[in-house]
C-alpha cells in the first residue's frame, strides 16, 4: 500500500479501499491528534487492532473509562485542542457519562467514540448494548450514531469542528461494530458546511457601542471575567481593557487565569467562597461587565440581590447564557476577543486616559480599603498542618508557575483562593458538574498535553479515591504528576456544611478508613511522602518536585476543622459573608439565623 | 402566556427526541406538538404550543436555537397568523338527537366521516376557540371516542416574522 494525494490511498492509480477503523485513525490524524485516552472492548477490537501498528498517535490505556474522559478534558483545557477518548459499548459507554457531562458544563472540546453493536443488533438488548447516544443525548453539544461506513470521515470532520467552535462542548460518536469492520474508499471531506450551525463570532456593532459607552460613563465598574475569556484566548484583550479603563477585575472559578492574579487590579475570585472585597465591589458597582460568564448560582447568590445597583453588560458566545439568571442591560453575542478588541478600539478613540485616572482613583481606594479591612486569610498554627498553608507553600516553591488540578470540594476553593493564577490554562477545575474525581485523571492529560510543565493536583482524601485507580496510567508513562492530598479523614465541604446548617450532625461524612496514601503510592511504584506536621510541609513538597519519572503522592495530614470561608450560604446575597472568626466569637449563628 | 413557536429541523433520527429532551430537560411545558415534513424531504417543521413568561420563552427560543440540527425558530406571538387543528369526535346520540348532531356538525362545518348504526364520526377542522366550543356541545350527546391533533400555524401574507 503506498499513500497517495490528498484524496486517500492510491494503488496504480485506484482508490484503495480501507476499514472503518483505518478511516476512522486516518482522520484523527488528520485532525493533528496526538494523544486518545481509551480503554478497549469487544466491539472496538478492529480500532484498537489498527491504532496497535500507528506511530503517530498514543493511545494511553487508563485504568477506567470515567478517567479517560476526564483525561482528555484536562487535556484540552491545558492545551486547548480537542482531547480524545475512545471506549467500547454498553457498560464502556456508560462509564464516560460523567466526564462527558462534566466536559460539558465547562464547556471543554472532546471527541468521546463509543463503540456500540452492529448495526443489526441495534435494539435487540445485545451483549454490552446500551443506547449511549439517547443517554448523552442532554449532556453533549451534539453526538452521532454512524449507521453507514460511507459517512464516517464526514461525521469525525464535523464532530471535530462542533466540539472546538463557538461555545466549545463534548461530542459523541457511537461506532457499531460493523461500521468500523467494513470496508469503503476513504474521502476526506476538505470543507464542512452545517448549515444549521453557525456561531455568532462578531457582535452586534450598535451593542458593542453601547457597552463602550456604558464603560466610558460608569465611575465604579467591575469585570467579571469567566471561563470564556480563556476559551477565546482573550486574556491579552482583557487585560489591555482593565488597565486601559482603571477597572478592577474579580473572576469566576472558570476564569481563574484569564487575568493575572497578582495584578493590581485583581480582585481573586468572587461568589459563595469569593474574597470579602471582589463580593463588595460587585455588590457596590455601578457597571458589572460579565465577559465569558454564565452567572452560575454559585456565582450570583440570590440573583433578586446580586450588583444591585448596577447596570450588566454581558459578553457571552452562548446566546443562552444572557438572561438566563439575571438581568442584562447590554447584551453582546459574539466571540469575547473579538467584541474586546473592538470595544477597546472604541474607547481609544473616543476616551482618553487621563481623565479617566482621576475619575476612578475614589473606586480603586475603596477596593485597597477593603482588601485591607477582609484579606484573604487564615490562622496559622505550629502543631497542626492548616490546609490552606499546603496551598500557599506549593505555591511559594512553584512560584505560581505550575499547572493546577482540583478535586473538589475544600481542597478546590483552597487552591482556588491561595495560589494565585497568572496564566490561562493554569488552573484545571471541573467548576459546572463539580466531580469529584475529576483532578487526578485530568492531571494526567495535562501532564501528556504539556510535558515539561510542572502538573499538581490538589486532592482530599474523598475525592481521591474516586478515581485512585490512575495511579497505573500515570506510573506505566513515566508522568511525574503530583498529587497533594488535603487529608482531613472527612468529606470536608459536606462536613461544613453539616456543622453550619445541620447542627453539627456528621451523616455519613466521617471517612472512618482512609488508605495509608503512602502504601497505595507504593504498591503501585509511584513514590508516597507524608508530613503530619507544619515544619514537614516544605520538605515533602521539595522531596516531591525533585522526582522527574514517576507519580508522587503527597499525604497531608491536615487540621480537620478548617473550613473554608469566606462563605456566602446558599439563598443568601453574596454580600452576606460569614468569616472565620465571628464563628469563634459566636456571631455566626445569629448571621445565620438572620439570612434564613 | 401561551406561544405558539414553529421549529424547522433537520429531517433526521433522533432530532425529535433532542427537540421534546430540551423541554422535559429545562422544565418547559409542552402543550401540543405536531410534526411533518416539509416540501423539502431533508426539513421537517415542528410546531410546539407552550407556556410561560417572557423571559422563559426568550430560553426556549434561544435554547432551541442553539440545537444543532434546529435551522429555523418563528414565535408567532405577535405575529398575524393563522392558527388550525383538527378534531375527530365519535358520537352515540339517541336517535331523537340524530338530526341535531348532524345539523351542529354542519354548523361548524364539521364532516361526517364515517356513521354506523350506533355512532357518527364527526371531522372538525379550526383554531382552537372552534374546535373547543364544538367538543362542548358534543359532550351533551355522548363522547364514545375523541382524538386532536396538535396546532399548525402559518403567518399570513406580508407579514415579516420575528426570528428569534
Amino acid at each position: 500500500m503506498t499513500k497517495g494525494g490528498e484524496g486517500g490511498f492510491i494503488k496504480n492509480g485506484e482508490q484503495m479501499k480501507k476499514s472503518g477503523a483505518e478511516i476512522l485513525v486516518e482522520c484523527l490524524k488528520r485532525e493533528g491528534v496526538k494523544h486518545i485516552f481509551g480503554y478497549p472492548g469487544g466491539v472496538v477490537l478492529n480500532i484498537f487492532d489498527t491504532l496497535y501498528d500507528e506511530k503517530d498517535i498514543k493511545l494511553i490505556l487508563t485504568r477506567h473509562e470515567q478517567g479517560a474522559v476526564h483525561a482528555a478534558d484536562g487535556y484540552a483545557r491545558a492545551s486547548g485542542k480537542v482531547g480524545v477518548a475512545i471506549v467500547t459499548s454498553g457498560p464502556g459507554a456508560t462509564n464516560t457519562v460523567t466526564g462527558i457531562a462534566n466536559a460539558s458544563m465547562d464547556s471543554v472540546p472532546i471527541v468521546v467514540f463509543s463503540g456500540q453493536v452492529p448495526t443489526m443488533l441495534i435494539g435487540n438488548d445485545a451483549f454490552q448494548e446500551a443506547d449511549i447516544v439517547g443517554i448523552t443525548r442532554p449532556c453533549t453539544k451534539y453526538n452521532y450514531l454512524v449507521k453507514d461506513i460511507n459517512d464516517l470521515a464526514k461525521t469525525v470532520r464535523e464532530a471535530f469542528h462542533i466540539a472546538s467552535t463557538g461555545r466549545p462542548g463534548p461530542v459523541l460518536i457511537d461506532l457499531p461494530k460493523d461500521v468500523t469492520a467494513g470496508k469503503t474508499d476513504f474521502i476526506w471531506p476538505q470543507h464542512i458546511q452545517i448549515r444549521s450551525y453557525n456561531p455568532t463570532y462578531e457582535g452586534n456593532k450598535w451593542m458593542i457601542k453601547q457597552a463602550a459607552h456604558e464603560i466610558a460613563r460608569a465611575k465604579k465598574p467591575v469585570i467579571m471575567a469567566g471561563g470564556g475569556v480563556i476559551l477565546s484566548g482573550a486574556s491579552k484583550e482583557l487585560k489591555e481593557l482593565a488597565e486601559f479603563m482603571d477597572i478592577p477585575v474579580t473572576m469566576t472559578l472558570m476564569g481563574l487565569g484569564g487575568f493575572p492574579g497578582t495584578h493590581n487590579l485583581s480582585l481573586g475570585m468572587l461568589g459563595m467562597h469569593g474574597t470579602y472585597y471582589a463580593n463588595m465591589a460587585v455588590q457596590n458597582a455601578d457597571l458589572l461587565i460579565g465577559i465569558g460568564v454564565r452567572f452560575d448560582d454559585r456565582v450570583t447568590g440570590k440573583t433578586a440581590s446580586f450588583a444591585p445597583n448596577a447596570k450588566i453588560v454581558h459578553i457571552d458566545i452562548d446566546p443562552t447564557s444572557i438572561r438566563k439568571n439575571v438581568r442584562v442591560d447590554v447584551p453582546v453575542v459574539g466571540d469575547v476577543k473579538l467584541v474586546l478588541k473592538e470595544i477597546l478600539k472604541i474607547l481609544k478613540e473616543e476616551v482618553g486616559k487621563e481623565q479617566w485616572s482621576a475619575i476612578r482613583k475614589s473606586w480603586l481606594k475603596q477596593m485597597e480599603q477593603w482588601k485591607k479591612e477582609r484579606p484573604l486569610t487564615y490562622r496559622y498554627d505550629e502543631k497542626i498542618i492548616k490546609p490552606e498553608f499546603v496551598i500557599e507553600k506549593i505555591y511559594e516553591l512553584t512560584k505560581g508557575n505550575a499547572i493546577i488540578c482540583t478535586e473538589v470540594g475544600q481542597n478546590q476553593m483552597w487552591a482556588a483562593q491561595f495560589y494565585k493564577y497568572d496564566k490561562p490554562r493554569r488552573f484545571l477545575s471541573s467548576g459546572g458538574l463539580g466531580t469529584m474525581g475529576f483532578g487526578f485523571p485530568a492531571a494526567i492529560g495535562a501532564q501528556l498535553a504539556c510535558p515539561n510543565d510542572l502538573v499538581i493536583d490538589i486532592a482530599g482524601d474523598g475525592s481521591i479515591q474516586m478515581n485512585i485507580q490512575e495511579l497505573a496510567t500515570a506510573v506505566i508513562n513515566k508522568l511525574p504528576v503530583k498529587v497533594a492530598i488535603l487529608n482531613n479523614h472527612y468529606l470536608g465541604m459536606v462536613r461544613q456544611w453539616q456543622e453550619l446548617f445541620f447542627r453539627e450532625r456528621y451523616s455519613h461524612t466521617y471517612l472512618d478508613v482512609v488508605p495509608d496514601f503512602v502504601k497505595v503510592a507504593e504498591a503501585y511504584n509511584a513514590v508516597g511522602l507524608r508530613a503530619t506536621k507544619p515544619e514537614e510541609v516544605e520538605p515533602v513538597l521539595k522531596e516531591a518536585l525533585k522526582v522527574k519519572d514517576k507519580p508522587v503522592f503527597m499525604d497531608f495530614v491536615v487540621d480537620w476543622r478548617e473550613k473554608v470561608y469566606p462563605m456566602v450560604p446558599a439563598g443568601a446575597s453574596i454580600d452576606e459573608m460569614l468569616f472565620e472568626e465571628e464563628k469563634q466569637e459566636g456571631k455566626t449563628e445569629k448571621k445565620l439565623k438572620a439570612v434564613k | 402566556m401561551r406561544h405558539t413557536i414553529s421549529v424547522l429541523v433537520e429531517n433526521k433520527f433522533g432530532v425529535l427526541s433532542r427537540i421534546s429532551g430540551l423541554f422535559s430537560g429545562r422544565g418547559y411545558n409542552i402543550e401540543s406538538l405536531s410534526v411533518g415534513e416539509t416540501i423539502d424531504p431533508q426539513i421537517s417543521i415542528m410546531t410546539i404550543v407552550t407556556t410561560g413568561d417572557d423571559q422563559i420563552i426568550e430560553q426556549i427560543t434561544k435554547q432551541l436555537n442553539k440545537l444543532i440540527d434546529v435551522i429555523k425558530v418563528v414565535d408567532f406571538m405577535e405575529i398575524e397568523h393563522v392558527e388550525r387543528e383538527m378534531v375527530l369526535v365519535k358520537v352515540a346520540p339517541k336517535k331523537e338527537d340524530k338530526a341535531e348532531v348532524l345539523r351542529l356538525a354542519e354548523i361548524f362545518r364539521g364532516r361526517i366521516v364515517d356513521s354506523g348504526p350506533k355512532t357518527f364520526t364527526i371531522e372538525v377542522t379550526g383554531d382552537e376557540k372552534k374546535i373547543g366550543a364544538f367538543v362542548e356541545l358534543m359532550k351533551g350527546y355522548g363522547i364514545k371516542e375523541f382524538v386532536r391533533t396538535g396546532k399548525v400555524a402559518m403567518a399570513r401574507e406580508g407579514v415579516k416574522k420575528r426570528e428569534e
